[in-house]
């Protein structure tokens, strides 16, 4: 009896270190960061250049206040809660102010949160933000995008806390999951004979845009990370029955729109057929309106050069 | 097994098949009213972008025709159309009908400004136009359901 306990309790302090260790949170090598410490860092430039991330990102569909239009659209205080099967989540103040939001923040900081989903505290922070997409953004776009946010409004102000059911409210069990589902390999593989236009879209919708935490179905029944083989096949909603359209180029897809057709649906929410964008897209197009008419077009260009997916 | 229910559940069907095509019909006119604008909007980017050479007098048959639908389409909505027919229409509009009646009266307003505007010029149509087709995003933004 007694040395069925002492296995017992061996096996829960041994099954209980290796959650420890794998759930350890990983950080980036600090070598890899691009240094904005020395003389030739030009922070003015590096937030010009900034903004175009800012706006590829979609920083604002979650951090702003709800509907919130024009400048306000800078200010980002943390937005609606995305209500979701788990529970709901909240996005938090990421506006300059030193207390409430990332003003406190070094880059290595702001790195790892947005590549590695770890905040200065060491914490797992949840996938709802898509740092499972923007691990695949450059060091020098992620400064730049640090340099430009540190020029946006200070909001006071912390954001609710998220209210999630378990188990998903233990954050440590995030780590476990990165170990399968956080990667930077592509998501997809273009044809050889793809454009240079294709393939900036690749980075701009497999990266910042962060297309597929929608467009595509999850494994697990939702709980896994993005199922490739379907990529942009269209997907159950977080929030709900309903579904996002097939974005690739099939026939139940948007296989009947030019490149240049779904550049000019990004530019001014006006579908080939003059209906307008609607549901959380609206929010996405009016980001996509703010990027040059040369990244829309290398959007439009990589979602004709994807394979086709039927949709579910 | 007793016929009863199956009379029962005839009649009901016989009562209501009325109702719900009036439902339907409505459903199917609003859509072919929104089909119908589209068709004009393109149009009208056909003129911005050069694509189609420019004519005041199709100009002011794109508003002419905008500022029809906008008198026909806030009549098509009565209580039977919440469902059906693929409808898209977010239930905002019998929840909020004050909000949904004062969009339809300004889509009125624009098209009807827009067709009696001078549209001599390409550039005098592309401030009317603008006006007039950004009432579709808002519109739809509060009171349609649309996934994309």
């Amino acid at each position: 009896m007694r040395k069925a306990l002492v296995v017992v309790a061996t096996a829960l302090i041994l099954g209980a270190a290796l959650f420890y260790v794998l759930t350890i949170p990983r950080r980036i090598d600090p070598a890899t960061l691009p240094t904005t410490s020395n003389a030739a860092f030009d922070a003015a430039a590096a937030a010009g250049r900034g903004e175009r991330i800012f706006w590829a990102g979609g920083c604002t569909s979650c951090h702003a206040a709800p509907g919130a239009k024009g400048e306000d659209r800078l200010k980002l205080p943390g937005g609606a809660p995305l209500v979701t099967a788990f529970g709901s989540f909240r996005a938090p103040n990421i506006s300059p102010h030193k207390a409430d939001g990332i003003g406190a923040w070094s880059l290595a900081d702001f790195a790892n949160a947005m590549q590695r989903g770890v905040d200065p505290d060491g914490r797992h922070l949840y996938p709802a933000f898509p740092y499972t997409s923007y691990i695949r953004m450059t060091p020098t776009d992620i400064a730049d995008l640090f340099a430009y946010m540190q020029t946006l409004p200070k909001v006071v102000g912390k954001a609710p806390d998220n209210s999630l059911s378990f188990p998903f409210n233990i954050r440590r069990g995030i780590g476990l999951w990165k170990l399968f589902f956080l990667n930077d390999t592509p998501e997809t593989i273009l044809p050889a004979t793809a454009t240079p236009a294709a393939r900036a879209g690749q980075y701009l919708v497999e990266g910042p845009g962060h297309c597929g935490q929608c467009h595509t179905p999850r494994t697990l029944g939702g709980l896994g990370g993005l199922h490739t083989s379907r990529w942009l096949a269209g997907a159950p909603k977080l929030e709900g029955k309903r579904r996002t359209p097939n974005i690739t180029p099939h026939a139940s897809g948007i296989g009947a729109w030019s490149a240049s057709e779904i550049a000019e649906y990004l530019e001014t929410g006006f579908t080939p057929d003059y209906d307008s964008v609607g549901g959380a897209m609206v929010e996405v197009q009016s980001n996509m309106a703010q990027l040059t008419s040369a990244d829309r077009a290398a959007i439009a260009a990589y979602l004709k050069a994807i394979p086709p997916q039927p949709k579910d | 097994m007793s016929a009863k229910p199956i009379l029962a559940a005839a009649l009901l069907l016989a009562l209501a098949a009325p109702a719900l095509a009036q439902g339907v019909a409505s459903i199917e006119a609003r859509q072919k009213l929104m089909k119908a604008n589209g068709a004009d909007t393109k149009a009208g980017v056909g003129f911005l972008k050069g694509e189609t050479p420019y004519d005041a007098a199709k100009a002011k048959m794109i508003f002419t025709n905008m500022h029809s639908v906008a008198t026909k389409f806030g009549g098509l909505f009565p209580a039977d159309s919440k469902t059906g027919n693929k409808t898209t229409a977010a239930p905002a509009i019998w929840s909020e009908p004050a909000k949904f009646k004062a969009a339809v009266a300004k889509f009125e307003a624009d098209t009807k400004t827009a067709m009696s505007a001078n549209l001599d010029t390409p550039d005098a149509f592309k401030a009317q136009f603008g006006a007039v087709t950004a009432n579709c995003k808002s519109c739809h933004e509060a009171f349609r359901i649309k996934d994309n």
